[in-house]
């Protein structure tokens, strides 16, 4: 069940999405998002299919994958989906009691649920292709500019690293701890909001336990290796742009801007 | 209790990338009262197996009876699986999270709903059977015991359901040998006394053959063998080749006899003593 979430979860591969320098995985991405919030018109969504289409294609991701991805976040979609439906004002279809649909309600639902399903496969798709690593590597080497106005580039991306590297060990540990209390009897599933909110303390409170223990461990092994962040850090990997990212850059660039053009 | 396992695979993560499988067709019986050594090379599908034992997991094909009761059907209630086959995670002390001893302990006869009286039964005997003294530690926070006091509360966490199967999953890992020598003798008095069928995962040939009747021996989700210790032992080479070995004092009588001198065979360092001591004095009479 817990293992179904893949956001941050990234697919090794040899394609020329996953070789693209993250810099230019991560600028592309967020061109992507503001494009979905510039599209105004369900027509507009399907050059944003075709731009997602191209970069899956040539990924090899499975799209079952991606879609994989949604699961956990179904519920948000689906609450997005019933605030516009009932809280939009227009033209009544269907009145029951307070409650009204509208049909600008199900137009405004579908344009947001669309809207939201290509946002989060979008991030995906970025963190399925990419290394953590390769990820901060970018988002540190993007930051950099900003050092001189004191944002603390290097270690913003040290804590996304540790934080990224985390993530399927704690949910390994989430797991395994649900599985030790199930064995005694633990009930996860049944029971209304507040018996459900009581059975997870048995959960959270290990869980707590177990995390900053291995904060502590962590740090401890970095205080041991004397890490220091900062300016004379040398990499192993230097980031570096090919060809690959200028043709990823003029299909970027075109694609903005139909999308600005379909504005209008 | 009796357990049956039919045709049991499981596969991780199917219909992905990473898709990967743990257990392939595997097929065994354990009786009631029987108490059972699993070993095999680590990644061999020891952990998975046995959290399908109290449906933790569902097989992705393949059945598990406990008792005759198909225990994946729906008719059967997974609380009264978990209550009768009692699973033990490696370091168990890990899943402790009450303010204090007698309330964790107490945590598993809760879920069961019996009443106060009963729980409180339930939670001396535990702590007695893992040798812990009740009054001495009950309003204690388990996070202020010693690691292997921890171990001693959580593996009493599950004793306190009274299951009739103990499955354990590494019990030792990370003790120092006394108390690891403690634990298992509590698990084997536990077995002695209350006639409860026992599963016993461990690394150590030489706790598995001090303690089982049986052992089962897994490699790459398969299970290899299926025999008495004294016999499981006797085939070296083929542990060997999978990552595992045999007990000191089988490898101690295996290589004296190569050399001459054949004491039979041994499967602990007492055995091995008394034997080489009579075949030595038997030489010096002649
Ligand atoms: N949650 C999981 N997701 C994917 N693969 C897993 C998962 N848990 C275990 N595996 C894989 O299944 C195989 C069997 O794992 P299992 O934990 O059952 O081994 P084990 O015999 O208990 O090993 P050990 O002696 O190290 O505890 C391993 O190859 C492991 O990589
Ligand atoms: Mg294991």
């Amino acid at each position: 069940m817990i293992k179904d979430i893949t956001i941050g979860q990234y697919i090794p591969a040899d394609t020329p999405v996953h070789n693209l320098d993250p810099r230019s995985k991560i600028i592309i991405t967020f061109v992507f998002i503001t494009a979905l919030f510039l599209v105004n018109t369900f027509f507009g969504y399907i050059y944003i299919l075709a731009f997602m289409g191209i970069a899956l294609g040539l990924s090899k991701i499975s799209p079952k994958y991606l879609f994989r991805g949604l699961k956990p976040l179904v519920f948000i979609i689906v609450l997005t989906a019933i605030l516009n439906i009932f809280m939009t004002e227009g033209e009544i279809i269907y009145k029951l009691w307070k409650l009204t649909i509208t049909k600008e309600g199900l137009i405004q639902a579908a344009f947001m649920c669309i809207r939201l399903v290509f946002l989060i496969t979008g991030a995906s798709l970025l963190t399925l292709t990419t290394s953590p690593i390769a990820l901060t590597d970018g988002i540190e080497k993007l930051l950099n500019p900003f050092k001189k106005i004191g944002v603390p580039a290097h270690e913003l991306a040290m804590m996304m690293t540790i934080a990224l590297r985390f993530i399927p060990t704690l949910l390994e540990e989430t797991d395994k701890i649900m599985k030790a209390q199930m064995a005694r009897g633990a009930d996860f599933e049944s029971g209304n909001m507040i018996a459900r909110a009581k059975a997870m303390v048995p959960l959270l409170v290990p869980l707590f336990i177990s995390a900053f223990r291995r904060a502590d461990e962590l740090a401890m092994a970095m205080e041991a290796r004397c890490y220091r962040g900062g300016d004379k850090r040398t990499r192993m990997k230097q980031l570096k742009f090919e060809m690959r990212d200028i043709y990823a850059s003029i299909i970027t660039i075109a694609f903005g801007g139909l999308i600005i053009w379909s504005r209008f | 209790m009796s357990i049956k396992v039919e045709n049991l695979s499981y596969i991780y993560m199917k219909d992905t990338v990473f898709e990967h499988k743990a257990l392939d067709d595997v097929s065994f019986e354990i009786k009631d009262g029987e108490f059972l050594g699993l070993i095999g090379h680590t990644g061999s599908g020891k952990s998975t197996l046995i959290q399908h034992l109290n449906g933790l997991m569902k097989p992705t094909s393949g059945k598990v009876f406990i008792d005759e009761d198909d225990i994946n059907s729906k008719t059967t209630v997974k609380k009264t699986i978990r209550e009768r086959v009692g699973l033990v995670f490696q370091y168990p002390e890990h899943q402790l999270f009450e303010e204090t001893v007698f309330r964790d302990v107490a945590y598993g006869p809760k879920n069961l709903g019996l009443d106060d009286n009963e729980i409180e039964n339930r939670v001396r005997f535990a702590l007695d059977m893992v040798k812990l003294d009740y009054n001495e530690i009950k309003d204690i926070s388990p996070f202020d015991l010693s690691g292997g006091q921890k171990r001693r509360v959580a593996i009493a966490g599950v004793l306190a359901m009274k299951p009739k199967i103990l499955i354990l999953d590494e019990p030792t890992a990370g003790l120092d040998p006394r108390g690891r020598d403690e634990i298992l003798g509590e698990i084997k008095e536990l077995h002695e006394t209350h006639k409860i069928t026992v599963i016993l995962v461990s690394h150590s040939m030489e706790d598995i053959a001090k303690l089982v009747d049986k052992i089962i021996v897994m490699n790459k989700g398969k299970i290899v063998f299926i025999d008495k210790p004294s016999v499981i032992f006797r085939e070296s080479l083929m542990l060997e080749s999978i990552g595992l070995g045999v007990p000191q004092a089988t490898k101690l009588a295996r290589e004296l006899k190569e050399k001459g001198l054949d004491i039979g065979e041994c499967l602990s360092i007492e055995d091995a003593k008394l034997q080489i001591l009579k075949v030595l004095r038997s030489k010096k009479n002649d």
